[in-house]
């Protein structure tokens, strides 16, 4: 087996608004290809970071580089190897399922017929065929969520952050959509992953847990479980949050 | 560039799937233009007078029926007491009080010179200058039939007088509505402008896509363009209709280059466009930006030159003027409408206009923040 190459490195992350701190020097790296866990209570600084890794926000100090690129100098090239999904819903509720698809990809500088056999592809796989003309705002949250994954992942990203994406979403949809997170892997996509839902963090290659805006654990969630004595990885994480 | 295709794209859609949009664009044009023009109006009718009648002679009687058969006079009421007028004036019935003291006649033909008395009411300043103006229009005239009716022919062969005659040029008819539907029509693409733009990236804002926009490696000027182009269309479309519908409805005269007009007004809405998308990028709720964008309008509207003259402001306020957008635009419309007006005469504000395009789309796109 090749040894795995970061994809994302952090160091000394510290990202403060006024005197609160959010992020605490952060230092982690993300391999390439796996499911990366990111892993906090609300208010930890999961988004916050995630939002920095993403070009939306500018770190206070620290280096970060995402994708090979620095996210100071090289942002715009940073931005071309990611996607995300945010907790917040991020389609058009006054577009069509196709036109959402068809607007995301021609911003990333798809083709036309790329974006056309693509969203097909899409459609079909998530059979969502009937639904093509549908607005968005006509289809359930479940879909939605499948739907907002697919478009992030259109342009074939190196890494696609995924905030929350399972927020109010019921069991079935959530094994669904943890299927298409391992499809995504499978073909390469490095995902790097934000929830609260302790079951997930076991579907991850490795989590990480933030308490206070630091990092307090990073490891498998095998390891974890080892190390804190802990049967299941919600014993792992209230173990570490009351700490 | 496809990319800012795209994003022209999508805003049409947005905005032709909104159902209230389409009624706003073809309905609201031209209500405005039929309610405001007719009633944003400065020409006095059917002014309110009392007349107090002292004298009660034939010379009193005839002056008071030229007031009588002037179509902008309503004799309200006729009586012999000044207070009882007064009073009614007080009560808002009446707008002027015309007074005749008693011995008017007699002193007329024996002195050759008498008094009468206008009380108007002045609480509207501007429509007060109007009705003494008129009224003094019909005292003039009168007084000339005086003289003309007691004079001897010896007199007259005396009399030299100079007659003024007008001629009022731009607008011979003086037809306030000529005068008002250009102005109006600034007002219509303004008012659809500021408000399309400026609640557009605050609504994605208030959604949540703007995020998603911001994590692509879509360019700022791309995506300012591509904003602005579907907005930019729709007005001056809205102005082609508006000038259509002033045609067949007002018959406004069209004597210069619509060329200019159009040439201008493209320029002017960039100015409006920008200005409502630098609204919306420094507010944070579709709610703040509507309010921001309110108070810009009325500022704009009222001194725009559009209801008063702007001449006639004091200097401070003319040179703050110059900040205002849509006195530029409306001078150029009335100029080339009215006046046909040709690019020499509107070069100056013309190049007002290009300028402060420049300086408002670069500042809105500088204040879009992909990264806050």
């Amino acid at each position: 087996m090749p040894t795995p190459v970061n994809i994302i490195t952090v160091r000394n992350l510290v990202k403060k608004f006024g005197s609160f701190i959010a992020n605490d020097h952060l230092t982690f790296e993300v391999k390439k290809g796996e499911i990366f866990g990111f892993l906090g209570a609300n208010g930890a600084g999961k988004t916050t970071a995630i939002k920095i890794l993403c070009g939306l926000s500018y770190p206070t100090s620290g280096e970060v580089s995402v994708a090979g690129f620095d996210i100071y100098s090289r942002r715009e090239q940073v931005k071309k190897n990611i996607g995300y999904m945010s907790q917040r819903f991020s389609l058009y509720d006054d577009l069509t399922v196709f036109e959402n698809i068809r607007f995301y990809g021609g911003i990333y500088g798809l083709r036309k017929q790329e974006i056309n056999s693509r969203a097909h592809a899409l459609m079909q796989r998530l059979g969502f065929e009937d639904a093509r003309n549908k607005l968005i705002r006509d289809i359930p949250l479940g879909w939605k969520q499948k739907l907002a994954f697919s478009v992030a992942i259109l342009h074939n990203p190196k890494i696609v952050f995924l905030d929350e994406p399972t927020g109010g979403v019921d069991p079935i949809t959530r094994r669904q959509f943890w299927d298409m997170i391992y499809e995504a892997a499978h073909d390469g996509i490095t995902v790097f992953v934000t929830t609260h839902y302790m079951d997930e963090a076991e579907y991850c290659d490795r989590v990480s847990i933030m308490v206070d805006g630091k990092i307090s654990a990073l490891d498998t969630p095998e390891n974890l479980k080892l190390k804190f004595d802990a049967p299941s990885m919600n014993e792992v994480f209230i173990k570490l949050a009351r700490a | 560039m496809r990319t800012i295709l795209y994003i022209i794209q999508k805003e049409f859609l947005q905005v032709f799937r909104n159902k209230s949009m389409l009624p706003i664009i073809f309905i609201v044009p031209i209500v405005q233009l039929i309610v405001l023009v007719n009633a944003a109006t400065y020409e006095m009718k059917h002014i309110r007078v009392s007349v107090v009648d002292l004298d009660l002679s034939s010379t009193s009687r005839k002056l008071v029926s030229k007031f009588q058969g002037s179509p902008f006079y309503r004799i309200q009421k006729t009586s012999f007491s000044y207070r009882e007028a007064e009073d009614q004036m007080k009560r808002g019935n009446v707008d002027m009080i015309l007074q005749v003291p008693a011995g008017f006649e007699k002193k007329l033909l024996k002195e050759g010179q008498a008094k009468v008395q206008f009380v108007i009411n002045a609480i509207n300043g501007q429509s007060a200058g109007l009705t003494n103006a008129y009224s003094t229009m019909i005292l003039l005239d009168y007084n000339r039939e005086v003289v003309l009716e007691n004079a001897t022919p010896a007199m007259m062969a005396g009399i030299r007088s100079i007659q003024t005659d007008y001629s009022y040029w731009f607008n011979p008819k003086l037809n306030y509505k000529t005068y008002m539907v250009p102005g109006i029509l600034v007002l219509l693409v303004t008012i659809i402008g500021l408000l399309l733009s400026g609640m557009n990236i605050v609504r994605e804002m208030e959604i949540g896509t703007i995020e998603q926009i911001n994590v692509t490696p879509i360019r700022k000027i791309q995506f300012i363009t591509g904003k602005l182009m579907p907005f930019w269309i729709i007005g001056l479309f809205e102005l082609a209709f508006g000038l259509s519908v002033g045609k067949l409805l007002f018959n406004i005269p069209m004597e210069g280059n619509l060329g200019f007009i159009f040439l201008s007004a493209a320029v002017y809405l960039f100015v409006i466009l920008s200005f409502g998308l630098l609204i919306s990028t420094i507010t944070h709720t579709q709610q703040q930006a509507m309010l921001v964008s309110f108070f810009f309008m009325v500022v704009f509207i009222l001194m725009s030159g559009l209801f008063t003259s702007i001449e006639s402001m004091p200097p401070w306020a003319q040179k703050l003027d110059r900040l205002n957008p849509l006195m530029y635009f409306i001078r150029i419309m009335r100029m080339v409408l009215l006046k046909g007006s040709g690019f020499a005469d509107i070069s100056r504000y013309f190049w007002s206009l290009v300028v402060y395009a420049v300086f408002i789309v670069s500042l809105a796109i500088w204040r879009y923040r992909k990264v806050a």
